[in-house]
């Protein structure tokens, strides 16, 4: 299903041994498939369902989608619910309706028009663009050959931060206890000094996450009778939040080709018009 | 009227003439399309077209996305992913214009890197050149302060680091970041954000008005061409066998370049469009939390590698700090050193010494001038690295060079390189490529490369 390679974040390490020097962390990006990868890629229908029922019945609980409309769970190219179900969906939100009860406001339940709720904890990110702002690991040697190449990008990253949760290492039970979860993906959390050697290199990859372990796998039960093994409910969840980043993203893979193809044509037509043009003056008639 | 002498338009139906003596204007365009263009160009004088079209695209793209678009901190985040999820079409509108930025800087960087090696910038088309560098500034301008609308992490914090260089100049520093960004504290809020969407909406216009200053400065003396040798104004005929009229020949052949350069620049706006662009944008703005490294666009990357080059711990810095009794400080020094890197590529007319002025027939020029190209890649790479490591010193080594290009080897080259000898026409050129058909004409001495 996936393929699993290191991604050094911290190739300064590799030049530079010996200095000391504020570490970039490494961390571990696993490059999984998915269907929407390459110029011809498109969303799994059935994918983005699962990952919408994993995200509601999971992630949902401290994390929002402010950017996304209920109706969007309708678009074609999207999860595509069924009109009465998207409504029927909706309807399990409240949203506070300030023009309700005499201008006081009250809740009702939510409509297609509505948004889905922001996040419900101060320091859980909202997701609607979470696969779009971390994709960065623009490695190796920040040429960016892993998003060229491999097409990773942040649904890799976020399926490897839900499927990256390990044991604290050894070096971490020297020293004081630390807040939060050892996450080999996450590079932006805490690290303790003990596990960081003379040379001031990190001797284990990613860092301490404040977020639990989330997914754990057989978390939910699929109508399709998919896989609940945890690295597939990853990469469903991973490829909804694919989808609420970019939604658009195959009516854009759709035009690119068109206009590469006409584009291509075109070329074509003007290098013979171009040629036969230039012909007498090239002594070539 | 200066320039090279050619056919001029002749009104000759009654309301042409009555049109023509009252405004000239279908002599105008006449003359502008049928200007007599040497006929050896290569590939590589394709990209003035190529940023015509750019700029042009740019305009209409970003005219739509203002329809769309709200300047206010709280809602222009979200305006920008308003027009990428609800506005007909919008995500390719939004994506064509931020690519098309790129688009720009890749064709603007050939185009200069071009006039470098053929020694365009050379008399008489020096206020070409200038214009043209004046553009390239504006430029810049108006795409850090496109970048900054959406409003993301990387649009505020950049924000920072580009005011702070301002703050950084002795004395008046501080005032004018505050004056720039027009909060009482200096801090970056409503006030910058406004005025940066109304310059990024005014710059444009300014560098349509200035391309035509730009064409109009080298209709006057002629295109430069791969030998560098002058087009002949003897007579009419003389000049028109060096050259060909633009329309159709250089207008078609450089449409094809342009259709090639567009199916690319498709490809990279469908299949990846935020390949070149910074995650972190995708965040919306908090001024609370710093992103850990902020890197620009990569367009800007090469200067912003020689604006942290000189850091505090370089000799030359401390000797000026010494010797300015400390007005002069690392950071101010590489504010200098980043828009002197400009300033003395602006000079470049009067800093090359050459008389010969295509870089084919210059054996030892040819070699630098790699060298430069090759060292403004190294800075581009070095400049989205963290300053920390062997990266400050390749950052150091590679600004040097890009002085000692311009203030050293150029001025020096002049009085120490031996070049060969170009061709006495563009016709000889032209025809040592093409050879003419026919009894005894034989190719002239064919050219260097």
């Amino acid at each position: 299903m996936f393929r699993k390679f290191t991604l050094t974040a911290a190739t300064a390490l590799a030049l530079t041994a010996g200095q000391a020097m504020a570490a970039e962390i490494e961390t571990e990006i696993e490059d999984f498939t998915f269907s929407f990868e390459g110029p011809f890629g498109s969303y799994d229908q059935m994918q983005l369902q699962r990952g919408l029922q994993v995200y509601t019945e999971i992630c949902a609980a401290c994390h929002g989608l402010e950017l996304l409309a209920f109706r969007n769970l309708h678009d074609e190219g999207g999860p595509a619910l069924p009109d009465d179900q998207m409504r029927a969906y909706a309807e399990f939100y409240e949203v506070f309706d300030q023009s309700l009860f005499d201008g006081e406001g009250d809740f009702r339940p939510a409509t297609p028009a509505d948004h889905f709720p922001a996040s419900s904890l101060s320091n859980a990110p909202d997701l609607t663009l979470m696969a779009k702002a971390r994709a960065g690991f623009h490695g190796p040697y920040g040429t960016g050959i892993n998003q060229f190449v491999k097409g990773m990008g942040g649904a890799e990253y976020i399926a490897s931060l839900m499927t990256g949760y390990h044991e604290e290492p050894e070096c971490a039970l020297e020293g004081e206890p630390m807040d939060g979860f050892y996450n080999v993906a996450f590079a932006a959390g805490g690290f303790p000094e003990s596990c960081i050697d003379e040379k001031g290199k990190h001797m284990v990859p990613g860092s301490w996450i404040a977020m639990s372990q989330p997914l754990y796998g057989d978390d939910v039960e699929f109508a399709d009778g998919h896989s609940t093994e945890l690295e597939h409910v990853a990469e469903d969840v991973s490829a909804f939040l694919m989808w609420t980043a970019e939604p658009k993203l195959v009516a854009r893979k759709q035009a690119g080709l068109t206009g590469v193809l006409f584009l291509t044509v075109l070329s074509v037509l003007l290098y013979l018009t171009n040629k036969r043009l230039w012909a007498p003056h090239k002594h070539k008639d | 009227m200066a320039g090279i002498p050619h056919d001029h338009y002749e009104p000759n139906s009654k309301g042409e003439k009555w049109l023509h003596s009252r405004l000239p204007i279908v002599g105008l365009i006449y003359d502008t399309l049928m200007l007599p263009t040497p006929k050896n160009l290569n590939w590589m004088w394709i990209w003035g077209i190529v940023l015509v079209f750019t700029l042009v695209l740019q305009i209409i793209t970003g005219i739509v996305l203002v329809m769309h678009y709200v300047p206010h901190v709280d809602m222009a985040f979200t305006s920008v992913e308003h027009i990428m999820r609800n506005v007909n079409g919008g995500h390719m509108i939004r994506y064509f214009h931020m690519n098309g930025a790129s688009l720009f800087f890749v064709a603007v960087y050939a185009h200069i890197f071009r006039s470098l090696y053929y020694g365009s910038y050379k008399s008489p088309r020096e206020v070409t050149w200038i214009v043209g560098m004046l553009m390239y500034v504006l430029m810049m301008g108006t795409a850090f302060m496109g970048y900054v609308l959406p409003w993301g992490q990387m649009s505020f914090h950049g924000t920072a680091v580009i005011t702070g260089l301002f703050g950084a100049i002795p004395f008046i520093g501080e005032s004018v970041q505050i004056w720039l960004l027009g909060t009482p504290n200096g801090s970056i809020g409503q006030p910058a954000l406004n005025r940066f969407f109304s310059l990024h909406y005014l710059l444009p216009f300014i560098l349509l008005g200035l391309t035509i200053v730009h064409v109009w400065a080298f209709h006057t003396t002629g295109n430069n061409n791969p030998t560098g040798v002058e087009v002949r104004r003897t007579s009419k005929e003389d000049a028109a066998k060096d050259t060909l009229p633009f329309w159709p020949y250089f207008v078609i052949k450089d449409l094809f370049a342009l259709a090639i350069i567009l199916a690319v620049f498709v490809a990279v706006v469908g299949f990846m469009p935020n390949y070149l662009g910074h995650p972190d944008n995708y965040i919306p703005a908090n001024p609370l939390v710093t992103p850990s490294h902020i890197v620009p666009e990569w367009y800007f990357l090469p200067f912003y590698a020689i604006l942290r080059a000189f850091d505090q711990e370089v000799w030359l810095v401390i000797a000026v700090n010494w010797i300015t009794f400390g007005i002069v400080d690392a950071k101010f020094f590489g504010v200098i050193a980043m828009f002197g890197a400009i300033v003395v590529m602006a000079l470049a007319p009067w800093l090359d010494t050459s008389t010969v002025r295509s870089g084919r027939y210059r054996p030892m020029f040819k070699w630098w001038f790699w060298l430069f190209a090759v060292n403004f890649m190294l800075l581009m790479w070095v400049g989205a690295r963290p300053a920390e490591g062997i990266y400050p010193y390749i950052a150091l080594i590679g600004s040097t060079y890009w002085f000692a290009y311009f203030l050293v080897i150029l001025p020096l080259l002049g009085v120490i390189e031996k070049p060969n000898t170009p061709p006495a026409t563009i016709e000889d050129d032209f025809n040592a490529h093409y050879a003419p058909k026919g009894d005894g004409a034989k190719p002239v001495a064919s050219p260097a490369e």
